[in-house]
């Protein structure tokens, strides 16, 4: 229906209005280019305004970076490397020692790892390879109201509801690095799970065929075939679930603590109170004056966020790049 | 023998974890409503917070969040759509666009809390516009900017070539193609894109944090150059910036703020999948 219709009814609204602007009978050669000149014109604007949208993209990124720099330089340049990179955080004596907001950060981020990942490919399995269709429509949408939470949301929960549990199980507080692990690992799960859906979507249907024909169980196929087949894809999930997680702030904010000490090593780390970098500068901007040192430092956190993200997100795409994703259809 | 038994494991095991991934969504969902649902009240939702803001209700947070949600879609429609088009109808395959992609990745990356430092130091305090709604639809705005490109980009690709090849054989310029071809069909997955996009804007903390979100405010702000009040950061202020919250408000304002992000991630997928049942080719 549309496709038999539409093309013509408006191609042939577009001709009619060519027609009346110039009159319908005094359609002379004159009229008829200056029509096409004066329609070439608004057209060269908007394809113009067009390829400047697109080209924008790149500029917004500088800025960031830009702007991250123009405020956050001062960090790095004022401040000794060594003390810059030292163990104390203590702003009010003047001490910046980023260590224990990065050790924060990646203790969180393997914890919240560790528990996203097996759970993350196993729900992907099941929903792309196992599950009947009654299942995944009854499943698919839970996963996408769990993206559609916000994070203050889950870290309000994670206070009020999962930090009790948490205490009661014998951790001196519930305000720990594995309360945020927890609460971060389901926050990356839609990412981690739709991404993984996709890689093992993409895995030709012929692959499983032959290998179930050669004899294979469902299983064998799955596990010596198809993930084997969408293991860049699945990489690229993990990458990106861990991206997601690093950069979380109010959640993690919320639920861990807020202490800027470096947890003893080990097992134990998971259940001490710990301080991300992003909960730093969401809970110290609002006092610091506009151009202290402190202030800098802040930003600098920023600019330490936003190389390690987007080197993250590089490092992801750089691995399944060249596997271009364009389908059919699209550009002539 | 043995392979038909490690079958019945591996499929077992993948659908119970499945299973345990899911319940506790749902659980959250029943707790947050069940905690929450007696909090609110016509009150609740109209008046503004009294007494410290442990009486009377949120309808200062409730507006701001709608003002900073619209601020949001005028930030961010254009420029998404315009990079959308150009990706996906003029762009070749050449050294800009690949710049481009990679800087759409790269956007996506970069955490929340990244946009509000830049929000202050471009929009704040660069360009003078202070805290205000302005400055803080404009950082969510670019921070809606990846989720809606990427999704726009697709409505258009999926739009089949033949409806581009019989358009230009008829003598209709590119642009006029474009514009009454391919716009019109895809329309339906650019709407998805910028409601899900707006979804996310709409429950954002960390970007207002320090670009327009105010922590009491009970006058409706009347201007873009004034500060507002907004459901997620009235959240987080109440939850652990004010002792003795009572706990009713608290979850109330919770269950309100997830209802509104909820039902604006509904309706897109619910947009999305009419359209693909509706879709003929």
């Amino acid at each position: 229906m549309n496709e038999h219709n539409r093309p013509h009814t408006s191609t042939e609204g577009t001709s009619m209005k060519t027609r009346e602007a110039s009159g319908p009978s005094k359609m002379t050669a004159r009229s008829l280019w200056e029509n096409l000149k004066d329609q070439s014109a608004s057209e060269l604007i908007i394809e113009n305004l067009i390829r400047l949208s697109g080209i924008s993209v790149i500029v917004v990124v500088t800025l960031i970076f830009f702007f991250l720099l123009r405020e956050g330089s001062a960090a790095f340049l004022d401040i000794p490397l060594r003390q810059l990179f030292g163990s104390r955080w203590y702003p009010i004596e003047g001490l910046f020692g980023l260590w224990p907001l990065m050790v924060g950060s990646f203790w969180v981020t393997i914890g919240a790892v560790v528990i996203a990942v097996p759970l993350g490919l196993t729900t992907a399995i099941y929903l792309g390879e196992i599950a009947p269709l009654w299942q995944r429509e009854i499943l698919k949408p839970f996963i996408e109201v769990l993206a559609g939470i916000p994070s203050i949301v889950l870290g309000f929960l994670g206070w009020v509801a999962l930090a009790p549990i948490i205490q009661n199980l014998g951790a001196p507080s519930g305000l720990t690095a594995f309360t945020g692990s927890f609460i971060l690992a389901y926050m990356s799960l839609p990412t981690i799970i739709s991404i993984t859906e996709d890689a093992l979507y993409a895995v030709p249907k012929e692959y499983r065929d032959g290998s179930l024909a050669l004899g294979a169980t469902q299983w064998q196929t799955i596990w010596r075939v198809v993930l084997p087949a969408a293991r860049s894809g699945i990489v690229m999930a993990i990458m990106l679930g861990i991206g997601r997680a690093i950069g979380e702030t109010m959640a993690v904010m919320l639920v861990t603590g807020n202490a800027a000490n470096i947890p003893e090593f080990g097992f134990g780390a998971l259940f001490q109170p710990i301080r991300t970098m992003t909960a730093t500068i969401a809970a110290e901007m609002g006092e610091v004056a506009q151009g202290s040192l402190h202030y800098n430092v802040l930003f600098g956190i920023g600019i330490v966020l936003f190389v390690v993200t987007s080197g993250i997100n590089l490092l992801a795409t750089r691995l399944v790049g060249g596997r271009g994703k364009r389908r059919p259809g699209g550009r002539l | 023998m043995k392979r038909q038994q490690t079958q019945k494991l591996a499929v077992g095991i993948i659908t119970t974890v499945s299973f345990l991934v899911v319940v506790p969504i749902l659980l959250v969902l029943i707790f947050m409503i069940a905690n929450g649902i007696g909090g609110i009240s016509w009150t609740f939702l109209s008046q503004p917070p009294r007494s410290g803001m442990t009486e009377g209700g949120i309808l200062p947070a409730i507006l701001g969040t709608i003002f900073l949600t619209l601020g949001t879609a005028i930030a961010a429609i254009p420029l998404a759509i315009g990079a959308a088009i150009y990706l996906s109808e003029y762009a070749s395959d050449n050294r800009l666009t690949r710049l481009i992609r990679l800087a759409i990745v790269n956007l996506a990356g970069i955490p929340s809390i990244v946009y509000g430092l830049f929000g202050l130091g471009a929009f704040v305090l660069f360009l003078n516009f202070g805290t205000s709604i302005l400055a803080g639809s404009l950082t969510l705005g670019l921070m809606t900017l990846p989720v809606v490109i990427s999704t726009a980009e697709e409505a258009i690709l999926s739009v089949p070539q033949e409806f581009r090849v019989v358009s230009l054989s008829l003598g209709a310029t590119r642009w006029q193609t474009i514009r009454h071809q391919v716009l019109p069909h895809a329309l339906p997955g650019i709407i998805t894109g910028v409601i899900l996009g707006l979804g996310r804007a709409a429950g954002e903390t960390a970007p207002i944090l320090f670009t327009v979100a105010a922590f009491y405010l009970p006058e409706l702000p009347q201007s873009i150059f004034d500060q507002t009040m907004a459901l997620p950061y009235h959240l987080y202020v109440i939850s652990t910036q004010i002792p003795g919250m009572p706990m009713e408000i608290q979850y109330a304002t919770a269950l309100v703020l997830l209802l509104i992000v909820l039902s604006l991630t509904l309706i897109a997928t619910f947009i999305r999948s009419s359209m693909r049942r509706r879709r003929e080719w």
